[in-house]
């Protein structure tokens, strides 16, 4: 019962961890390329704009599609791994 | 063929299709269609949800904003996007182990306390029928274009029609009819596209096409577009913002509502396990990003045609932008799309200087009125409403009348999903979790089917008579809808599953701070109940308190519901054993299977 609990515990600490790393990245493409750090990213052009609107209008959205197959991808393996899978 | 009959034809080919469909379904379907565990695919799964989610607001609305605001709407774009990935990761797949089929269910159980699921509900009810608002507005606009009828009969035939859909959709399971909802709606909103893409850039993918060159002058599409804008007074399309505070917390309450709107979350629960409601957020994403990625690109290509359909002479290579200013369009050989949406009022000219010509500038510049006098323009004459945009986009373009037929088909098909979907939340809220859970749990079958439809009749009707009057375009309406489910409903979820701390008094206690101040700062600039005329201050960036937007006030909310939750919960007793021990059950995908049937 104790190494079931210590078991649940260790995945449950690394999907919040895998979640964590996930966020980190969403943030970044979003608030960060597309919004608060476009004007250091105005020296990168990208047909006739910059890249902070491309992340804005296109390069965010890609972003996203990526972060959520990662995460189940990964998180499948994790389900394997502790066997708390289905 | 006329225009008309051409639409009339596909739009009625289009409902035969969705009518056909749910019958076949409910004919050949195993029994437990409708129980989730029933096993709808993962795949199948997304794009229904990609229909059910993708509203008036994203078809109709949300390019023609972005042709507006340009790179400052982009917030609508990564809002409605990003919140996927939240939902993904912190909310679907352990509500799909919790396994059951309404939110108030999951807030009532996890916070043991029949206020919370009392105050779940009135959350839902408020942020689904602003929700509403948005989408009548919008098929409005729809109905009204292609009945060619005014705005107002368009907003109340198509009540009628969202009406008997949503009682119809009711009875069924619709989940493959969203699917050919979704077939529609991606089509009609492609198509044309991709056409306009090819004629201004000879790019097939719009979404490139967009940062490619433009073949009539051989500069790139965005700089031509900020040519031609500047000289009617307009800024760069692609010109940064100042207030990022404003545009940050815009983008966070889209994307906390995304998560937090019932009709979305209730989508996770009908696939056959946790790891499929992982990928099932994964493939709804996709098929909502082939319209997402588009509408950039519909909005800076629509905004550059109607420019250049207004002084043709802009179109290709400019020598001299001061004779092509001149020699604007003539009113009297306007384009028939001029005319014919001058008939539903939501274009309208008036000629100010008595020239003749239709004049499109920025009146509101005060730096550009010296030149705007010097060429004798005497004030903005042509008015065009934005929500517009796309409908008309195809008739800008000049394509083929099929064309035009699609897209009434597919706004059309947009408003109606969604707005069937929220219908169905709210009604089963009210009889589900209201009187049958709370108020009269012997209440028969019928009665409940009864209290749903009255329940949906008064919905409808309350958000037409808002929708007349809409607090905004569309797609801003709805993005008032997103911003009071995220600062109410959302942080309530989210905290349920990811603390055991959280108890019922700090779990009733932020919802309704998150709810009230929300709602308390959305009426102070837009009038109580959007009541035209009631609002305290006037809705410009000067009288808003930091400079955020009601719009955005979502993101603030959520924050104030999560601290006060947290607080009053530490200071009261913790949940009782059974409650922490039923969340740490939905935190492990082991032994979830099938939803409880209730």
């Amino acid at each position: 019962m104790a190494d079931d609990k210590s078991n649940a515990a260790e995945y449950w600490k690394a999907n919040v961890r895998t979640i964590i790393g996930c966020l980190v990245v969403w943030a970044f493409v979003s608030y960060g390329c597309a919004i608060l750090f476009r004007p250091l990213l105005a020296g990168i052009p990208v047909g006739g704009t910059d890249l902070g609107f491309w992340f804005a209008q296109q390069g965010s959205i890609l972003t996203f599609i990526g972060i959520i197959f990662f995460y189940a991808w990964k998180m499948n393996k994790l389900d394997e791994k502790f066997g708390l899978g289905e | 063929m006329s225009q008309f009959a051409i639409n009339l034809l596909f739009v009625g080919a289009s409902f035969a299709l969705y009518i056909g469909i749910a019958i076949w379904a409910r004919a050949g379907s195993t029994k437990d269609f409708y129980v989730a565990g029933g096993g709808v695919h993962p795949i199948t799964n997304g794009m229904a949800t990609a229909a059910d989610w993708m509203s008036a607001a994203s078809f109709i609305s949300m390019a023609g904003l972005l042709a507006s605001g340009g790179y400052a709407n982009s917030t609508f774009l990564m809002g409605w996007t990003g919140g996927y990935v939240i939902l993904a990761m912190l909310l679907a797949p352990y509500l799909r182990k919790f396994g059951k089929f309404t939110v108030p269910d999951f807030i009532g159980d996890r916070f043991y306390s029949r206020t919370a699921r009392l105050v779940a509900v009135i959350c839902l009810i408020v942020a689904s029928v602003t929700y509403v608002i948005g989408q009548m507005t919008g098929a409005g606009v729809a109905f009204s274009r292609f009945l060619e009828v005014s705005n107002t009969w368009g907003i109340w035939i198509a009540a009628l029609i969202v009406f008997l859909y949503a009682v119809f959709g009711g009875m069924k399971g619709i989940t493959y009819t969203q699917v050919a909802q979704y077939v529609v709606l991606i089509i009609a909103y492609t198509i044309p596209a991709v056409f306009i893409s090819l004629q201004l850039t000879d790019t097939v993918i719009p979404g490139i096409g967009m940062f490619s060159t433009h073949t009539e002058s051989g500069i790139p599409m965005l700089e031509k577009l900020n040519q031609v804008i500047n000289e009617l007074g307009f800024r760069d399309y692609t010109a940064d913002v100042d207030n990022k505070l404003n545009m940050v917390l815009f983008t966070l309450s889209l994307m906390v509502g995304t998560a937090g709107l019932p009709h979305v979350i209730i989508r996770f629960f009908t696939v056959p396990k946790v790891a499929d409601a992982r990928w099932s957020a994964g493939w709804a994403l996709v098929f909502i990003a082939l319209l997402y990625l588009t509408a950039p690109a519909v909005g800076s290509m629509a905004r550059l045609n109607l420019a250049t359909t207004v002084y043709p002479e802009m179109a290709g290579q400019v020598e001299d932008y001061e004779s092509a200013a001149e020699n604007a369009l003539v009113y009297e050989e306007r384009p028939q799309w001029i005319r014919t949406w001058e008939e539903t009022g939501l274009i309208t000219f008036e000629d100010k200087n008595n020239d003749g010509r239709v004049q499109i500038y920025n009146e509101g510049n005060e730096d550009f009125a010296e030149t705007a006098e010097a060429r004798g323009w005497n004030g903005n004459e042509l008015n065009v409403n934005n929500d517009i945009l796309v409908l008309a986009n195809p008739e800008i373009a000049n394509l083929p009348p099929w064309v035009i037929g699609l897209i009434a088909a597919g706004g059309i098909a947009a408003a109606l999903s969604t707005a069937a979907g929220l219908l169905l939340a709210i009604s089963s809220a009210i009889s589900h979790d209201l009187i049958k859970t709370m108020i009269n749990p012997n209440i028969s079958e019928k009665g409940e089917m009864l209290a749903a439809r009255i329940s949906m009749a008064g919905a409808i009707l309350l958000a037409t008579y808002l929708g007349l009057n809409p607090p905004g375009f569309a797609a801003q309406t709805v993005a008032l809808a997103f911003g009071i489910a995220g600062a109410s409903l959302f942080p309530a979820l989210m905290m349920g599953i990811f603390s055991k701390r959280i108890n019922n008094v700090g779990a009733v206690a932020g919802m309704l701070t998150g709810l009230i101040a929300t709602l308390l700062y959305i009426f102070t600039y837009l009038g109580w109940f959007f009541i035209p005329g009631t609002n305290m201050l006037p809705n410009t960036p000067d009288n808003w308190i930091f400079g955020i937007s009601p719009l955005s006030f979502g993101a603030i909310g959520a924050i104030c519901n999560f601290a006060v939750a947290f607080v009053v919960a530490n200071a009261t007793a913790e949940p009782p054993q059974e409650i922490q021990d039923l969340v740490e059950s939905v935190r492990y995908p082991k032994g979830a299977g099938g939803a409880v049937d209730h």
